[in-house]
């Protein structure tokens, strides 16, 4: 007879170092709650198939938004209700990997029954697990649309009624109406057998993801002892006896069988047609390629007022690294600094390949006014650079150990007579004084990204002006 | 304890004393502790004797880490691997009463903690 050890799954880390606060190792559910099981089933057949590290697991809004701390899977948190919408990019881009879309009642049938409806329907190759436990848990039981009728939430302290409220939302029957799924069922999690049959049902819907079947949907019935007020014996007791009732459990369809593996290459877009289809030029073959540094890995931050083109500044430059065949990243950060305040991006450019496009770090800071460089100076590296607009702020870094840029960009755009054109200024110090940036290739590069013609020459004098200074401020190093 | 069919251990400080584990277990072997851990709650408790091994309670539990069950514990036939994914020694298990499961591996007394942490090779 050989040992069985049933412990805690490789699925899970071991520590649960993103979890805040000083208890790493419990989850963050209630006692007695189901999402918890549900975890454990799905990282025990994530790990037992083996795709493991290849799974990415969307959570959503709702307590199990923080399924990302648990699971030693990829990880991504969608907006309410759209993770379907977001498993379905995540799937067509990375056709190998195992996308499974986690959600409870409230975030699946109501602020997102218009995501997973078309996800469903157009039979995207993902696994969804929806966790119905007929409340909204995490704001504190209000009624969900799977609310039973009579039933007192927050929301109906009087119960559910027909007249006030509709009926409670059958998703399961409603998703196995489509063409397209390929398997969908209903199983509650209540007593022994019922959660084996879960997770029955859980392996099985990741199965058919792992051979490329199609949309699996598995709905399950779950505890909420906190929300329905008892206990968590009380709470599975209740699931038999009453929502099982209303929710009746089963295959509701299930043709994996029957139909063929997808390819599901065809939604990957060579290369060179996502060129066309943007518009991008040619690359410029002839020219002599740049030799780029073996190790690049420029996380920058621009940040200014709105108008300044920090935002520009930040595309030009994944534009740039793009050419020289890097890795790049680019996004900006609205917010209600838009107006007054400041506006910023984050740029990555790198060797190797980008995961969070996020900079938190900067190796590069550009700070074209006050509050930009008191606001971010505390988070460059050391040895990291600082580049200043010193015509437009009376303070500068307060720090010792980075290297100071200090390009007055707005007075001498202001003399070439484009208050505009200070940021093409910064940008010219910035390839003066940096390794990973090809002077040639933006040179050549800026004329397709002026949409206005006639301002192209005070673009490239102003960028001129930034390269004396880079090599003015070169000199004083 | 040499020979026993199944052993369950219980992470006290993972658990959190929901009492799923105790309703579910077929043969009652588990129980809720009359004192508390650090969270607050009263932990679950294996009786000590009569675990089967047959994993109800593991799968019942929702936390993740907070049982474990070994099926057909033979204490001699386990390599206990150090962190470094060597076998180091055989172990013994100790006083797997009220929670106090302790692994001695060559005179060396291993906390429960660390016991549920523990690698094992066939």
């Amino acid at each position: 007879m050989s040992t069985k050890i049933l412990s805690k799954s490789e699925g899970f880390y071991d520590v649960y170092d993103r979890r805040p606060g000083t208890d790493k190792d419990t989850t963050h559910y209630c006692p007695g709650c189901g999402h918890g099981i549900l975890h454990k089933l799905i990282a025990e057949a994530l790990t037992d198939f083996g795709v493991k590290d290849n799974a990415i697991i969307i959570s959503p809004v709702g307590c199990s938004v923080f399924a990302y701390y648990y699971f030693s899977a990829g990880n991504l948190q969608a907006a309410h209700g759209r993770a379907p919408a977001v498993a379905t990019g995540v799937k067509r881009s990375l056709p190998e990997s195992i996308v499974i879309s986690y959600q409870g009642d409230g975030d699946l049938a109501a602020i997102g029954g218009n995501e997973i409806l078309h996800a469903a329907n157009r039979g995207e190759a993902i696994s969804v697990f929806f966790v119905n436990n007929a409340i909204y848990g995490m704001t504190g039981g209000q009624m969900a649309p799977t609310t039973l009728i009579g039933q007192k939430t927050t929301t109906t302290p009087y119960g559910r009624t027909v007249a006030n409220e509709g009926y409670p939302i059958k998703m399961s029957e409603i998703i196995a109406s489509l063409t397209a799924p390929v398997y969908v069922e209903r199983v509650m999690m209540a007593d022994t057998k019922s959660i084996s049959n879960t997770r029955r049902a859980v392996r099985k819907a990741i199965k058919n993801q792992v051979e490329k079947k199609g949309f699996s949907f598995v709905e399950v019935l779950s505890t909420c002892p906190t929300g329905w007020k008892m206990t968590a014996p009380q709470a599975e007791e209740w699931i038999k006896t009453t929502l099982a009732q209303h929710f009746p459990l089963g295959v509701l369809k299930d043709i994996s069988g029957d139909v063929e593996p997808l390819n599901l290459d065809h939604h990957l877009l060579p290369t060179d047609r996502i060129g066309k289809a943007i518009n991008l030029p040619e690359a410029d073959a002839d020219q002599p390629k740049f030799v780029i540094p073996d190790t690049v890995n420029e996380e920058i931050k621009i940040s200014g007022f709105g108008g300044q083109g920090v935002l520009s500044l930040g595309v030009w430059l994944s534009e740039f690294g793009m050419r020289e065949g890097l890795n790049v990243s680019w996004i900006p950060s609205y917010g209600p600094e838009m107006r007054g305040g400041t506006a910023h991006c984050h740029v990555k450019l790198a060797n190797r390949p980008i995961g969070s496009p996020l900079v938190v770090h900067p190796t590069i800071l550009v700070a074209t006014n006050r509050p930009s460089l008191e606001k971010f100076e505390k988070e460059v590296i050391p040895g990291g650079k600082i580049f200043w607009d010193n015509s437009l702020m009376d303070i500068t870094p307060s720090r010792t150990d980075i290297i100071r840029y200090p390009v007055p960009a707005t007075e001498i755009a202001n003399q070439l007579g484009n208050t505009k054109t200070a940021n093409v200024v910064m940008l010219g110090v910035i390839t003066g004084v940096s390794e990973f940036l090809d002077e040639n290739i933006v040179r050549r590069t800026l004329p397709q990204i002026f949409k206005k013609k006639h301002l192209l020459d005070i673009n490239m004098q102003a960028f001129n002006k930034g390269l004396e200074v880079a090599a003015s401020l070169k000199r004083i190093a | 304890m040499a020979n026993a069919r199944g052993f369950v251990a219980v992470n006290e400080e993972e658990c959190k004393g929901c009492d799923l584990c105790v309703t579910a277990c077929p043969v009652d072997v588990l129980h809720l502790a009359q004192h508390f851990n650090t969270h607050g709650y009263n932990p679950s408790e294996y009786d000590g004797d009569g675990c089967t091994g047959c994993g109800v309670c593991f799968y019942a539990c929702p936390e993740p880490g907070a049982l474990t069950v070994f099926k057909n514990w033979e204490e001699s036939r386990h390599k206990y691997l150090n962190p470094n994914g060597e076998g180091v020694t055989s172990l013994t298990l100790k006083d797997p009463i009220k929670g106090l499961a302790v692994i001695e591996a060559t005179g060396e007394i291993i906390a429960l903690s660390n016991f549920l942490n523990l690698k094992f090779a066939e």
